[in-house]
């Protein structure tokens, strides 16, 4: 191969005293499918931004065609050839397609745009969609397309690298299917994709090479052939497999909460299952799904329309009469997906945060034995590993995996049979990732009964014994982690369909 | 890494001393002699700058509550104002009208803290119940019930100042009594201050207080309940301020509806010279004593200088705006750290 067109060697991101990347070195060459793999919080984002000009890079060196690349806002990366589609979508909704396309580089004369219809026409073909008019309001075009009116005006802009953040995450897979034809002609054009992604079959099936980001490094790069979603998956947490999802012992026993056909104001719409003693179930699906809904309605966070909810204690979870108090009574307890805004309360201790939901457990005619307050506090984070100065310092003052770990210890504290945890390892560094997933295996090794919901599969492969999948507000049955096919949890992901 | 938060939390008494030592500056200069100086340190004036601190200071305890649970009452003055005019009527028998009597009996002043304080629980209760039941912001809701009571004060007055015959509880304002030293009401403001202080840190409910405030989501997910807390933590700034509507009442000796009108603000702004944040979550009883008390210093400090009032109040506006520039600092540094 040539030169690569585009050259990092060194660089860093600093934000404040977090230092986001801590030495990439990436190498993208003319035509080539490039994966930049690496979990939540490794640091793509990051070098996304940086290379697209939202982020000036702290240190280290960027060529693009072997000159400095330095962009200092987003326009600075269109102009010298560098095109972002972002996850979420950047298109007005209320223009045409052609005015979103030609966007920011109109020609102009006197003032007034000036059409170009036929460039935009050519990019359009060249995508497969010679059908689409340049007029149509972007806004009644579907999500896929709307997508491909984002690469369509990459090429127009004449894009030499296109960068894509997980472009398939809200795609169904008949639309995935069409994006990958559509990288391929861009490839035979001669323009370099860098594809970020963790759905890792896909991103095995489309690239050419890889480079795997770990903690803000890269840890890894080559050819795509030959390597297999194990090894990815080994790079991308630096450890083998089961020291990353650590197993102990757990027997599964009776049935401790049995749901059926729950449902939400919006979602979810119809889903039940059964949680057994012991028992950690995953529950999958793309966001938005309404997998976080289904737990807040049975937790009394949200309303809930229908549906019902046994105990085994024999309780029961009525519509419009579960409020977080008395599912915390009834045995239940939940970890926020949202640890600054409703996990933890950021201006109080780390002390405060361990016991709010169990307070009375240090209280006697409402004084706070603050002593042994303190006590129940500081052992918890030392049994958890939480590092700190002190128990008295404000939460805001540690690391998202510190928090994370004083949440679950306020789980813990308050010692709840049923556990419903709402993306854990959201945001947070791989070796406490690793330490929570341990936690959870221990925590059903003592009998409690765990639901996780995650957007990552792999940890939900690694650390549950049964998994189900939902899809537009409805939960698939159930099954044991090894009776589902990758394949087919994506299916049932995207489409619904149960096989 | 320990002396920020401790150089923090010393910051009111920093202030305090601050504009103690500006006050003396000031007064020296002008009047060279030191004959001023001398009568601002008296006994005297020490006791009158603390008497007056009483109804501020009582109003600003329950205020403190409202704010670190991050609400806001604007009807404290208007409460204020209807505990006077409750206090007098009931003095008076149940009567706008004081009875031809020498002496009010201590029984009839009993009933009428009793009602007055009862009154202003009443209105808390209204405003949280309001607010919480029917999610509408505290600002709109007590804004509204401002002047709700401020009108019910004035129509049950009838829409005059309530005269009332001597009685005991116009004692409790007196800055010069035999064998207290200082009228009860000042003993009544130390008093409230402790309990305000061993609710906020020893209690369960302090604790609720704080998280509501600092994060009312997360104080939901671990089984709050938000809603009641909310009227409980209202009802309670009612008690307080209904506490300083009575030695309001012992100020005037009558009732009077048209009494500490805009009188919420300087509440508010004892909170926040205090610590108090208005975005919730912290703030603390001690430090709003001291807000309360710089307030009746300048007041003081510009009586002795012949200064207008209009000196005061850029000068208490002024140290309401340095004071939160302070706080947002130490939030910046916060989140830098």
């Amino acid at each position: 191969m040539s030169d690569p067109i585009l050259h990092l060697d060194g660089v860093h991101k600093r934000f404040g005293p977090v230092h986001a990347l801590k030495g990439v070195a990436l190498e993208v060459y003319a035509g080539e499918v490039h994966a930049v793999i690496g979990e939540n919080g490794a640091g793509k984002s990051t070098l996304m931004k940086v290379l697209s000009g939202a982020h000036l890079p702290s240190a280290g060196r960027i060529t693009l065609n072997d000159k400095p690349y330095a962009p200092t806002c987003p326009i600075d990366g269109r102009r010298a050839g560098v095109a972002m589609i972002y996850q979420e979508l950047t298109l007005a909704p209320d223009l045409s397609i052609e005015e979103n396309i030609m966007l920011g580089i109109e020609g102009r004369r006197w003032g007034f745009a000036r059409a170009n219809t036929a460039a935009v026409r050519e990019a359009l073909t060249l995508l497969g969609h010679p059908d689409l008019s340049p007029r149509t309001r972007v806004g009644s075009l579907k999500i896929g397309t709307q997508q491909l009116i984002e690469i369509a005006r990459a090429i127009v802009s004449g894009a030499k690298i296109i960068i894509m953040d997980e472009p398939t995450s809200s795609l169904s897979s008949a639309d995935t299917r069409r994006l990958f034809e559509v990288i391929h002609t861009l490839r035979g054009r001669g323009i370099a994709v860098l594809y970020i992604s963790h759905f890792l079959e896909e991103v095995q099936e489309i690239a050419d090479r890889y480079t795997i980001l770990r903690d803000g490094e890269t840890c890894g790069t080559g050819m795509m052939e030959g390597v297999t979603i194990p090894q990815i998956i080994e790079m991308m947490v630096g450890r083998s497999l089961d020291e990353m999802y650590p197993k102990v012992d757990h027997a599964i026993g009776d049935v401790v909460l049995r749901c059926a056909g729950v449902a939400g104001r919006a979602f979810p719409v119809d889903a039940g299952f059964e949680l057994r003693r012991g028992e950690i179930l995953g529950v999958f699906g793309l966001v938005g799904a309404g997998r976080s809904e289904m737990l807040r309605c049975l937790f009394g966070l949200d309303a809930m329309a229908g549906g019902s909810a046994e105990l085994a204690s024999d309780a029961a979870l009525k519509p419009g009469h579960i409020t977080p108090g008395r599912a915390l009574a009834a045995g239940l307890d939940f970890l926020s997906e949202d640890r600054k805004q409703e996990g933890l309360a950021q201006s109080m201790s780390i002390v405060e945060n361990t016991t709010l939901s169990a307070l009375r457990k240090a209280a006697r005619a409402g004084f706070i034995d603050l002593k042994q307050d303190k006590a129940v506090a500081d052992g918890w984070a030392e049994r958890l590993g939480v590092k700190c100065h002190a128990t008295t310092d404000p939460i805001s003052s540690l690391s998202g995996g510190n928090q994370q770990k004083v949440a679950i210890g306020r789980l813990m504290n308050h010692d709840s049979d049923i556990l419903f945890l709402d993306e854990p390892t959201r945001g947070i560094d791989v070796g406490s990732k690793s330490e929570i997933y341990r936690i959870i295996q221990e925590l059903a090794a003592a009998g409690k009964s765990v639901v996780i919901i995650s957007s990552y599969l792999p940890e939900l492969q690694g650390v549950c014994d049964t998994l189900a999948v939902m899809y537009r507000g409805r939960l698939s049955r159930s099954r044991a982690v090894p009776q589902w096919t990758a394949q087919e949890i994506m299916n049932f992901a995207t489409t619904g369909a149960a096989d | 890494m320990k002396i920020k938060p401790f150089l923090y939390r010393v910051l009111p008494f920093v202030g305090l001393i601050f504009v103690v030592l500006v006050s003396l500056l000031a007064i020296q200069i002008n009047d060279p002699s030191g004959q001023d100086v001398a009568n601002f340190v008296s006994l005297d004036n020490i006791r009158t700058v603390l008497i007056q601190t009483v109804v501020v200071g009582l109003a600003a305890l329950g205020m403190t509550l409202v704010i670190i649970s991050a609400g806001i009452d604007l009807s404290v003055g208007s409460q204020i104002a209807l505990a006077t005019v409750v206090f007098a009527v009931v003095v008076n028998g149940g009567s706008v009208t004081a009875p031809d009597v020498d002496r009010a009996s201590w029984l009839m002043v009993g009933l009428a803290v009793a009602a007055a304080v009862g009154v202003c629980a009443l209105c808390g209760f209204f405003n949280g119940y309001i607010s919480s039941k029917f999610r509408i912001v505290p600002f709109i809701v007590t804004l509204g019930t401002m002047l709700i009571f401020r009108g019910v004060a004035k129509w049950i007055a009838g829409g005059e100042a309530v005269r009332t015959p001597p009685n005991a509880a116009q004692g409790f304002m007196d800055y010069d009594v035999p064998v207290l030293g200082i009228g009860v009401g000042f003993y009544l403001l130390i008093a409230a201050i402790v309990v305000t202080a061993v609710l906020l840190r020893r209690t369960v409910l302090g604790r609720y207080i704080y998280a509501i405030g600092s994060s009312e989501n997360t104080a939901r997910l671990c089984g709050i309940a938000v809603e009641n807390q909310k009227v409980l933590i209202y009802v309670l700034c009612g008690v307080f301020t209904g506490l300083a509507g009575v030695m309001q009442y012992a100020f005037l000796s009558s009732g009077n509806p048209t009494i500490a009108v805009g009188l919420e603000l300087n509440i508010i702004a004892a909170v926040v010279i205090g610590g108090g944040s208005l975005s919730g979550g912290s703030g603390s009883a001690m430090g709003t004593f001291i807000g309360a008390l710089i307030m009746s210093i300048l007041g003081s400090t510009c009586t002795m200088l012949g200064a207008e009032t209009y000196v005061q109040e850029i000068t208490i506006g002024t140290i309401v705006i340095v004071a939160v520039g302070i706080d947002r600092l130490k939030h910046l540094e916060r989140f830098k750290a």
